[in-house]
């Protein structure tokens, strides 16, 4: 229940008295006026920093992407709707949203599957327990950029780490390009999203599995339930607020990912692994294509709002407020 | 998991003729001097400093902030009350990137490119949604009775919020903070933005910046890199009760 200041109590909806008649000052009136102007000074800084530096250029970038602008003074070359029509016509930006879908689909296939995997493993009782938590969520705290400088060299082709063990081991056939190549570059990206993210995931996944009765399990083996059994029927429905949530980030983040590729491949080679902020950062900030990378940035927003949105009314109903109290880079 | 960082550390020991004639092994001779030459170097220092600054800056800015919105949503029943919350909370959905090219334009007008305030300011927006909702749920759970007796007490609402609540929240602000330093460390794009003049580089961007100088001298570049990862994961390991206890607080509620 929300507790609120002792005169509000008295006004407040669903209380009994009548409210006061309006133009008629009162003692009551002024002091719900005090009431609100205390409030709306808490607010003042966070609405001030939030509607300055967040949705003001959010809402510029949606004016701007009706324009042919480059960048400096206002724009005013205005051009309705053909930044969006040039777009879809556009094979890069065709290119990012299918890789797009690409990422959604093999995180929700390999990487979160694999965390689930992991973190039933570990909340097993057994040794060394706390140090393999520590271990697998240790990466998601080191940066973007120094994750993906690190795998650009494991993964650089021939003096790579990862082309010399496979070397030594006789299986030179494996190794490769990597981030080179236009055909593994999306694998290889997609390893290091793994190698990254993976953890906070499964952290996400122990926390769910904490809050699963011992009892309701034991109960299950008891009625004779094998192992299989337990967790598909007993595990899985009481973790199911946590993978929705889980899940919903995973597909946010793949919407909106730029750092990790920026720092690996820049979207390379030839636009073979580039994203959505990829390109709008190439336009916008390269070639001076601001109100084109505009428009990336409108579909990309459009994107991740439409499926915040559908996710929100059909999986998510009301938790939202669970699915919001979790880091993004910053950007994320 | 753990292969890659070990990988990097080892290399950081060898010579880079060594790194390629034996990449996997202990090295043959152990090289300190990939890591002195760095630790003895002032841009390195001043990459820890200035990525220092701006995430101190940065938690301060959004704990403050936050801290009085969270406790206005929390506390006070006001007309538009719900409105304002979704809205902050649909700021959880705004892509960083979409804002970034008006957010440049208008920190360049407003001159604060080259300027720790043109990273600060706008991560401390970004910041806000996600603190703003982990505060008002911890805030809601401070019982009214506290609230009561400040009042009659003759507390304001401001006393009672300084003296008597935000005490209180001590746990739950370790955990936005220890998240704010976290991601503003980590924050790549908008340095990337915002400081040309390297002067201001944060630790990231000084590490991108190096590997493209030395991009063929490996060893060299691992020892970077492995210093770099130092302060993070020593962070990390100091406070990770207080970031993982915040990152699933939430999520498992739902």
């Amino acid at each position: 229940m929300t507790s609120t200041f002792l005169p509000d109590k008295r006004t407040g909806p669903g209380a009994g008295s009548p409210p006061p008649v309006p133009g008629r000052p009162t003692g009551r009136s002024r002091r719900r006026a005090l009431h609100w102007l205390t409030a709306a000074g808490f607010q003042l800084p966070a609405l001030v920093l939030f509607m300055g530096l967040v949705l003001l250029p959010m809402l510029f970038a949606l004016y701007a992407a009706f324009f042919r602008w480059g960048g400096f003074g206002m724009p005013s070359d205005y051009i309705g709707g053909e930044n969006f029509t040039r777009l879809f016509q556009d094979d890069v930006f065709l290119g990012d949203l299918w890789r797009c879908l690409l990422l959604v689909v093999l995180s929700l296939a390999f990487q979160l599957p694999f965390a689930l995997a992991m973190a039933v493993l570990l909340n097993q009782r057994m040794r060394g327990r706390a140090v393999y938590r520590m271990l697998f969520f240790a990466p998601y705290v080191l940066s973007e950029a120094i994750t993906g400088i690190l795998f650009g060299m494991i993964f650089a082709p021939d003096d790579g780490f990862a082309d010399q063990v496979l070397g030594k081991v006789g299986l030179e056939g494996l190794g490769g390009e990597w981030f080179a190549d236009p055909s593994t570059v999306m694998a290889t990206v997609f390893l290091v999203m793994t190698w990254k993210y993976f953890g906070f995931h499964m952290m996400l996944y122990l926390a769910g599995l904490q809050a699963v009765p011992r009892e309701l399990t034991e109960a299950a083996l008891i009625d004779g339930a094998s192992a299989w059994q337990r967790f598909r029927n007993v595990t899985l429905p009481l973790l199911a607020p946590t993978l929705r949530i889980s899940v919903f980030l995973s597909v946010i983040g793949s919407i909106q990912l730029f750092d990790l590729v920026w720092v690996t491949t820049a979207g390379g080679p030839d636009h073979h692994s580039e994203t959505m902020a990829v390109t709008m950062f190439q336009y916008g900030f390269k070639r001076y294509q601001v109100g084109y990378a505009s428009a990336i940035s409108v579909v990309m927003f459009g994107i991740s709002l439409v499926f915040a949105l559908a996710y929100q009314r059909f999986v998510l109903r009301r938790d939202l407020e669970g699915a919001t109290t979790t880091m993004r880079g910053d950007g994320k | 998991m753990a292969v890659p960082l070990l990988y990097a550390v080892l290399s950081g020991f060898k010579s880079t003729d060594e790194l390629s004639r034996n990449p996997v092994g202990l090295p043959e001779s152990w090289v300190t001097s990939n890591y002195t030459q760095i630790l003895g170097s002032g841009d390195f220092w001043r990459l820890i400093g200035n990525s220092t600054l701006i995430a101190v800056g940065t938690t301060v800015l959004i704990v403050a902030v936050s801290a009085l919105s969270a406790f206005s949503f929390a506390r006070f029943a006001f007309r538009g009350r719900e409105t304002l919350f979704t809205l902050f909370t649909m700021g959880l959905m705004f892509p960083f990137a979409v804002a970034a090219l008006p957010l440049f334009l208008l920190l360049r007008s407003l001159d604060l490119l080259d300027n720790p305030l043109g990273v600060i300011l706008p991560q401390a927006a970004f910041g806000l949604p996600m603190t703003i909702i982990i505060l008002r749920g911890f805030f809601r759970q401070i019982p009214g009775e506290l609230e009561e007796a400040a009042t009659l007490d003759g507390c304001s609402s401001f006393g009672f919020f300084w003296r008597v609540l935000l005490p209180m929240a001590r746990p739950a602000l370790g955990t936005v903070s220890v998240l704010a330093v976290v991601t503003s460390w980590n924050n790549f794009f908008l340095p990337l933005l915002v400081f040309t003049d390297s002067q201001w580089w944060t630790l990231p961007i000084g590490v991108q910046q190096f590997q493209g100088q030395y991009s063929a001298e490996y060893a060299k570049v691992f020892a970077y890199l492995v210093l770099a990862m130092v302060p993070a994961l020593a962070f990390y390991s100091v406070a990770e009760r207080q970031l993982v206890g915040g990152l699933t607080a939430g999520a498992t509620k739902g």
